[in-house]
């Protein structure tokens, strides 16, 4: 297949930054969208110009690293599927995509498609843990735990922190993120003593990270490569007005 | 490559006695620092995947200055993310027979008689620790009805052992530790730096007292000193280009200590896993794993006739060869990873493999879909199943998966001690960076296991008994200088070359000639070969690379520059080291050294140590260390 790309481009935060097309041919249906951006990256080093500057790791759908708003959705149109899970053979030969940044002020983009994400590891230090030092756990099954219990937590818990929900959101809201810890926590025994605080501690932090309020469009779920639930937010907000009102 | 022997090396920190009372015995006789001081003692974590993070956290926890380094943009992101099928734990909640003894037998006997057999014993105590740490971090492990953990069985074993959080195991794992983490960060015990990539050990009056690290946002060069460090920066892997590590993942940490005196320890001990997806292409970028515990439920098969190009389903019972169930009745599709790996090259190299270039064997699921039911299934393997059918386009509910062997685990890795110190005091080595629990063939599930014991359990006391015997005065200046200029000659010159080769296209060439000449089966010819092929692919390296940019800003290429030429370095001494060993043992495999059967043969009279490398300018210094076998007699491995 032949493709034209439109790429953001920005050499460093205080770039204005700008769009730029580039052809990309012979690309193979099978080949992953990283893949595909390596290609062009190998030809570009070659020509003597700066490659496109992306995060990545894992590539294969867990460490949250990758991410970019493709054709104007996170990680693109494929539903529950990180961007270095995409295969070209959702697209046609021939298309035009275009290709930019997790956009969202308290994301500053750090050069090209890479943008600074530490604001959610602030949120997850404002109370995102159970405080248990290591040595001090009790045997495994002194507590046992209702099977939909640790379900319904693991689905919470299996956010990867990407970031997509943030870039999806008319608002800038990080709430699915972190309402997805604190339903992860809050559904277990072991999350109950430090409930309410940690919810407090984090909703304030990710206020005072600058993201927006959520308004319920729903548009981070849609985007979640983990198909992280609406219904957590829900749960948040409840814990956060109990905290409150104590 | 020449290389020269050296004096046998011991590890004179494991105590002697009963092996259960081993651990306790060093606990009580390592030093106690004094609280009050524990805050003017800093300490340098290199990587925050299992073993790191959770030594960070626990080293911040009990009260040291911690500084915690990864090259992602977030400590969560370490490669330990990947891990899907479990951590095993001798907590025989089952009942059926296992123990700590059991699994330190296992682990003993999966390896191939070539780990300590004191590090394995502690391993098998701690694990118990574990899943109770986990648990009340809240890691969301799977359950039965009653509320309790489940388990499932994993290769190598005959017990269920093995603790789970469906295919995500090692992501809710570094999840815990990564919370852990992130509280001291807020607590102001541990400061975190990410986007930072180590480019040297410094080394002073013979200790480790820091590290050289490009800010890799910045590109400035940037240095830290502490009074001890540890290395927790992962396995090597990618020395072959493709394999199922991330992406990022290096040596250039452990390599770069090398250099600076930390001995290598059986650095070709490789570990190829059995269930990964096929190659599809030139463009390939990495390759992904199936998680081994499919293998629980799945049956893997080729036709019985060479070239049977039928589609699996019309290809009837009684013309299929279940070729593990068949020459391995008592394990099947159980069998540790070394040896399910090499009977699917032996099927495919007769012709019978299946998929694009007949490299492929079936892992079929209809007789488990048909016991169990689909919705049971889909539980289990759920999302292993969708990320199979995401990169193949092919659902393995309806026809089975196509896998093939890829690299994935070192065993290899800096040599530590009983306290996990390696050859240069204060420079301490933790995860799948070290070499020390898993011999010559790791068993699946026993990688979380190790990074974790290592990074909660062992570390904070052994490193506190280094620290309560200092302080070790001043850091040399010039030696610190000498570790800048170093590491900025060496980005100087990748810059200077100019030429017209990519990184990539390099480490691409040498993970060719890696997996061809030292991979899956090893000759002393091919070692030969790859020994000649080395070096002059690294000279053209040196004349030809291509790295744009500058050293000053966000340079991926540089980064990868770096790594490729600290694999080069690496590759040649795997190479070396499978060459020296001319026996077979575990992920080892040196056709000259099998029985009638095909398998493995160890030659213990000449083999039983491990080949701790010594780096030199003049050529690498092998020093053996002798292994004893006082309660797992040494065996042939047999799973038959
Ligand atoms: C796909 C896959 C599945 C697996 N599944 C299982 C399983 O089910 N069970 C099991 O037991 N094992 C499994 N393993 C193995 C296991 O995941 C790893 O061995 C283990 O997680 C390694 O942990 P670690 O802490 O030693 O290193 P890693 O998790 O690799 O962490 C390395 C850290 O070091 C940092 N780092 C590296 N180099 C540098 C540098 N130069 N400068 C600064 N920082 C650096 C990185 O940023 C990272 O933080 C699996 C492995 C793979 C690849």
């Amino acid at each position: 297949m032949n493709l034209t790309l439109r790429v953001w481009r920005q050499s460093g935060p205080t770039d204005k930054g700008r769009m730029v097309t580039y052809k990309v041919e012979d690309v193979s249906p099978d080949m992953s969208f990283l893949e595909m951006l390596d290609v062009l990256n190998e030809k570009l080093i070659l020509e003597g110009d700066d490659p496109i500057a992306f995060d990545h790791d894992c590539r294969e759908g867990i460490c949250g690293m990758c991410g970019m708003v493709i054709n104007g959705v996170a990680h693109g149109e494929q539903r529950a599927t990180t961007t270095c899970q995409l295969h070209m053979r959702h697209f046609e030969d021939g298309a035009e995509i275009t290709i930019e940044p997790w956009r969202a002020a308290p994301f500053p983009v750090v050069k090209d498609l890479v943008v600074d994400r530490s604001a959610f590891d602030r949120i997850i230090q404002a109370g995102g843990f159970v405080s248990v030092p290591a040595g001090s756990a009790p045997d495994a099954h002194s507590v046992p735990v209702r099977k939909e219990d640790a379900d319904a937590a693991f689905d919470a818990a299996t956010c990867i922190g990407c970031g997509a929900c943030v870039a999806a959101c008319p608002n800038g809201s990080a709430s699915l993120f972190t309402a997805a810890k604190i339903t992860h926590l809050s559904l277990l025994p072991q999350g109950q003593p430090e409930r309410l605080s940690r919810a407090k501690a984090m909703v304030d932090q990710m206020d005072a990270e600058g993201f927006g309020g959520c308004t319920n469009t729903g548009e981070c779920t849609a985007v979640c490569p983990k198909g992280i639930p609406l219904d957590t937010i829900a749960r948040m907000n409840s814990d956060y007005l109990k905290a409150n009102a104590k | 490559m020449k290389y020269t022997e050296g004096p046998e090396i011991r590890d004179t920190k494991a105590p002697s006695g009963p092996i259960e009372d081993r651990w306790e015995k060093r606990k009580f006789s390592a030093k106690l620092v004094n609280p009050a001081n524990k805050r003017k003692l800093n300490v340098i974590v290199v990587g925050t995947g299992l073993a790191g993070g959770s030594a960070a956290a626990t080293l911040g926890e009990l009260g040291y200055n911690v500084k915690s380094f990864c090259y992602q943009d977030s400590p969560r992101r370490a490669h330990s993310i990947a891990a899907q099928g479990g951590i095993n734990a001798a907590k025989n909640y089952r009942g059926d027979g296992d123990s700590i003894y059991r699994l330190f037998y296992d682990t003993v006997k999966g390896g191939d008689f070539r780990a300590r057999e004191s590090n394995v014993y502690r391993l098998a105590q701690v694990s118990v620790n574990i899943i109770d740490q986990a648990v009340a971090q809240g890691v969301p492990f799977a359950r039965e009805y009653g509320g309790l953990l489940d388990t499932r069985s994993f290769g190598g074993a005959q017990v269920s052992r093995t603790f789970y959080a469906r295919g995500q195991t090692g992501q809710q794992l570094l999840l815990g530790a990564y919370q852990a983490l992130e509280r001291q960060v807020a607590a102001g015990t541990v400061e975190m730096h990410t986007r930072h990539e180590m480019l040297d050990l410094i080394v002073s009056d013979g200790r480790a007292r820091g590290i050289i690290v490009r800010d890799m946002v910045t590109g400035e060069i940037e240095r830290h000193l502490a009074d001890a460090v540890v290395l927790a920066t992962g396995g090597y892997g990618n020395v072959f280009f493709l394999s199922t590590n991330a992406k990022g993942c290096n040596t250039t940490a452990i390599w770069r200590a090398h250099e600076r005196g930390a001995y290598f320890a059986n650095p070709c001990y490789t570990q190829i896993h059995p269930t990964c997806i096929p190659v599809s292409g030139e463009y390939q970028s990495k390759l992904t794993l199936m998680s081994e515990s499919l293998r629980n439920d799945g049956r893997v098969w080729v036709p019985l006739r060479k070239n049977d190009d039928r589609a699996p389903g019309d290809i009837p019972e009684d013309e299929r060869d279940y070729y593990l169930e068949r020459i391995y009745p008592s394990f099947g599709n159980l069998v540790p990873r070394d040896i399910a790996s090499r009977a699917a090259k032996n099927v495919c190299d007769e012709g019978r493999g299946v998929g694009p270039g007949g490299l492929g064997v079936y892992l079929d699921f209809r007789d488990a879909i048909n016991r169990l039911g689909r919705d049971a299934v889909e539980k289990k393997y759920g999302n292993l199943f969708e990320m199979y059918e995401r990169i193949t386009g092919e659902n393995p509910y309806d026809v089975p998966m196509r896998i093939y062997p890829a690299v994935h685990y070192t065993m290899g890795g800096l040599w530590v001690d009983y306290d996990l110190q390696s050859t240069i005091p204060g420079l301490f080595v933790i995860g799948e960076a070290n070499f020390s629990d898993h011999g010559a063939n790791r068993l699946g599930a026993s990688a979380l296991m190790q990074g974790l014991a290592d990074g909660y359990f062992v570390l904070p006391t052994t490193i506190g008994d280094y620290l309560a015997n200092g302080p070790y005065g001043d850091v040399d200046e010039e030696a610190v200088a000498e570790a800048e200029i170093k590491v900025r000659t060496k980005i100087d010159r990748l810059l200077a070359v100019n030429g017209t080769r990519t990184p990539d296209s390099f480490h691409r060439e040498l993970g060719k000639l890696m997996w061809d000449y030292c991979g899956m089966e090893r000759t002393e010819e091919s070692l030969r070969k790859a020994l000649e092929r080395i070096p002059e692919l690294r000279e053209e390296f040196w004349q030809n690379v291509k790295v744009s940019g500058t050293a000053e800003e966000l340079n991926q290429v540089l980064e990868k520059a770096g790594r490729v030429a600290d694999f080069f370095d690496l590759a040649e001494l795997m190479c070396l080291d499978a060459l020296v060993r001319t026996e077979s043992c575990g992920g080892h495999f040196r056709a000259e050294s099998q029985d009638a059967d095909g398998e493995a043969l160890r030659d213990d009279e000449n083999f039983a140590h491990v080949s701790a490398w010594e780096y030199s300018p003049d050529g690498p210094i092998l020093h053996k260390e002798p292994l004893e076998y006082e309660y797992v007699k040494m065996t042939q491995r047999s799973y038959k």
